[in-house]
């Protein structure tokens, strides 16, 4: 318990004036005190109480990892480490393997990140070193509302709009021009990992691009016009400057956009297409481990079948949590006051 | 180490055109995609709109959904159950949230133990939705071998938890010290000086937080799923599986009826009507610089 410092009531040397040496009878600074009774038990009981309420976090967070570690046991004893390298998904015959879904989760990921990153960047970039002050507010709020837009809401306008404007318009261009590559073959359903991808990265951008913004208004502002004054146009002000004193602060943020874009549920679910291939083309259905969860929890009819879909989800909350904890670590280095490198 | 080679005195007429074109083309990029990210935006706000706008009726507030095939019905018990499940949340979430806040900041602060708090907080607030829902599954329905409105609202209290931590000890961290030593030379004891002064002045701030966190659960989802379930007819009842806005969009959008579909989009239009205006209000509390009286 470290609260001792506070609790108890703070007596002032100036409240009391009257010394050792003086009569017994108490200041009447003291004698109000005293009337007020003492606060040392009340002051206690509050500091103990707030310290059970941050101890909760911790109880939640070890509660949901053993939670989850007891219900999988099923499948952890049965499959061990195969289960991450099975490709069957045969709830009937009792036969699970998670690879489907963990390649599904990665590549729409990776696509998200390859579309996201770069907007995302040069959306910060804008906004804090070229945007005129008047646009500032607004474009920031307008970012943030990306936010908060649900993830049903961004599933809706994606199954009636984004999906129709990838078959009709994206998709049949992209088997045109870049079917040699393999990732654009037909079939041309709409749905599938293009399409997850897609909703994913206008997800992540958001979060990417506003801490970008702070990592990069953490960059001193004599670094910028140290680059000025050597005679850099303002895109090598930002490159030299800026970008690169940020960079950690950034390689952070997509950290972060990639633990949001893994453990994204329903916006992936409904476009995702939910068939358990492993297909290399971006325009084949998938799945993804946080919308299998989805998808088939409720409907998981037996121990094994309900084990399985835990594990996955055990799975699923070690890599958000390792991938959670390594971005705060690296936007703290940054925004924290770390020395700037470089200078 | 800032400054490369490249930016020496070059003089020839190449070099110098090459970087007026980087910069302009640099310039060009970032406008380019900032417009690029503000399109999805204002074309999901479109068709909100314009598709939400026109479902939007009396009946839509006032019904509960109609069986499938017949046209109509509204969404009425989802709105009343959506408002329980955070009206739930937030008696769990809004109390501990500021708890662990004010420990961060007033108790513990610079401690190892406030920051391993403060970091569990943000690990908790990046673990997918999904998994808590099935975390509260296993730990409250089945046990009690039932949906229910209680297990939905524990597992979206729990998601507020973090969010309302982290931005009532950022609040309170505000606070200028003077504040405090002035209420505890006055003799009042420290759970009251928290409470009543340091907690107070930063209250604008907290509310913020409080309303961030509640805009956030209110859309969410995947949580529910397991927890609240969903239901097609009237329930206010804690203990029976309850329907929520979210749910109804989802079940609604995933559907292939035509008049379901409306539904939909006029649910979703009254969702995100719901949290703009609430995170406008914030901005609109937060810009106006409440705490700059105490700084």
């Amino acid at each position: 318990m470290q609260i001792t410092p506070k609790t108890g009531r703070p007596q002032p040397p100036a409240a009391d004036p009257s010394s050792p040496s003086a009569a017994p009878k108490p200041s009447p600074v003291r004698a109000f005190l005293q009337s007020r009774g003492n606060s040392a038990i009340a002051d206690r009981t509050f500091g103990g109480l707030m310290l059970l309420c941050a101890l909760s976090i911790f109880a939640i967070v070890v509660l949901i990892l053993f939670e989850l570690i007891s219900r999988s046991k099923l499948t952890i004893d049965k499959f061990g480490l195969g289960f991450f390298f099975g490709r069957a998904w045969d709830p009937v015959s009792g036969d699970f393997g998670a690879l489907p879904f963990i390649y599904g989760t990665i590549v729409s990921s990776i696509v998200a990140l390859i579309i996201a990153v770069p907007l995302a960047v040069g959306v910060a970039v804008f906004l804090t070193e070229m945007c005129p002050k008047v646009l500032r507010g607004p474009l920031a709020f307008l970012t943030e509302l990306l936010a908060a837009i649900p993830s049903v809401v961004y599933g809706l306008w994606a199954v009636f709009i984004l999906v129709p404007l990838l078959r009709e318009r994206v998709n049949p261009l992209l088997i045109k021009t870049l079917r040699w590559t393999g990732l654009f073959e037909p079939p041309n359903y709409g749905i599938g990992m293009l399409a997850a991808g897609v909703i994913l990265s206008i997800m992540i951008l958001p979060i990417i691009s506003s801490l970008t913004r702070e990592v990069m208004s953490a960059v001193p502002h004599a670094q910028r016009e140290a680059v000025l004054a050597l005679g850099a146009t303002r895109w090598e002000m930002i490159r030299m400057g800026v970008l690169r004193n940020a960079r950690i602060g950034i390689v952070g943020a997509i950290i972060l956009g990639l633990g949001r874009a893994l453990g994204e549920t329903m916006a992936v679910t409904m476009v995702i297409g939910n068939s358990p291939i492993i297909s290399h083309s971006l325009l084949a259905p998938g799945y993804s481990m946080a919308s299998v969860i989805a998808n088939e929890f409720n409907e998981a009819s037996d121990d094994l079948y309900r084990s399985a879909l835990i594990e996955i989800g055990l799975a699923l909350f070690i890599v958000t949590i390792i991938v959670n904890a390594l971005a705060r670590m690296l936007v703290w280095a940054v925004t924290r006051g770390a020395p700037v490198r470089g200078s | 180490m800032a400054t490369s080679p490249r930016i020496s005195t070059h003089t020839r007429a190449g070099t110098r055109l090459w970087r007026v074109f980087a910069d302009h083309a640099a310039t060009v990029a970032a406008v380019a995609s900032t417009i690029l990210v503000m399109t999805p935006l204002i074309a999901i706000f479109v068709y909100l709109l314009y598709k939400g706008a026109s479902s939007l009726n009396l009946a839509f507030f006032t019904q509960i959904p109609k069986p499938v095939g017949e046209v109509g019905g509204g969404m009425a018990n989802s709105i009343v159950g959506s408002a329980v499940l955070l009206g739930l949340a937030s008696i769990l979430g809004v109390p501990v949230g500021i708890a662990s806040g004010i420990y961060i900041a007033e108790f513990g602060r610079g401690t190892r133990l406030s920051n391993t708090v403060r970091f569990t907080a943000d690990v908790l607030n990046g673990v997918p939705s999904v998994v808590m829902g099935m975390a509260i599954y296993a730990l409250i329905v089945l046990p009690r071998k039932h949906f229910s409105a209680l297990a939905g609202g524990v597992a979206l209290g729990i998601m507020m938890i973090p969010t309302i931590t982290r931005t009532t000890e950022e609040m309170l961290l505000m606070v200028p010290l003077n504040v405090r030593e002035a209420a505890l030379g006055l003799g009042v004891p420290n759970w009251r000086s928290v409470l009543a002064i340091t907690l107070r002045t930063a209250s604008p701030g907290v509310i913020t937080g409080c309303m961030l966190a509640f805009a956030r659960v209110a859309g969410e989802t995947a949580p529910l799923i397991f927890t609240a379930f969903g239901n097609q007819f009237w329930s206010t009842s804690i203990n029976e599986p309850i329907a929520a806005l979210p749910l109804q969009i989802y079940v609604y959008a995933i559907s292939p009826y035509d008049d379901w579909h409306r539904l939909a989009w006029g649910g979703a239009l009254v969702l995100i009507v719901l949290i703009v205006v609430s995170v406008a209000l914030v901005r609109y509390v937060a810009g106006r610089g409440v705490l700059k009286g105490a700084s």
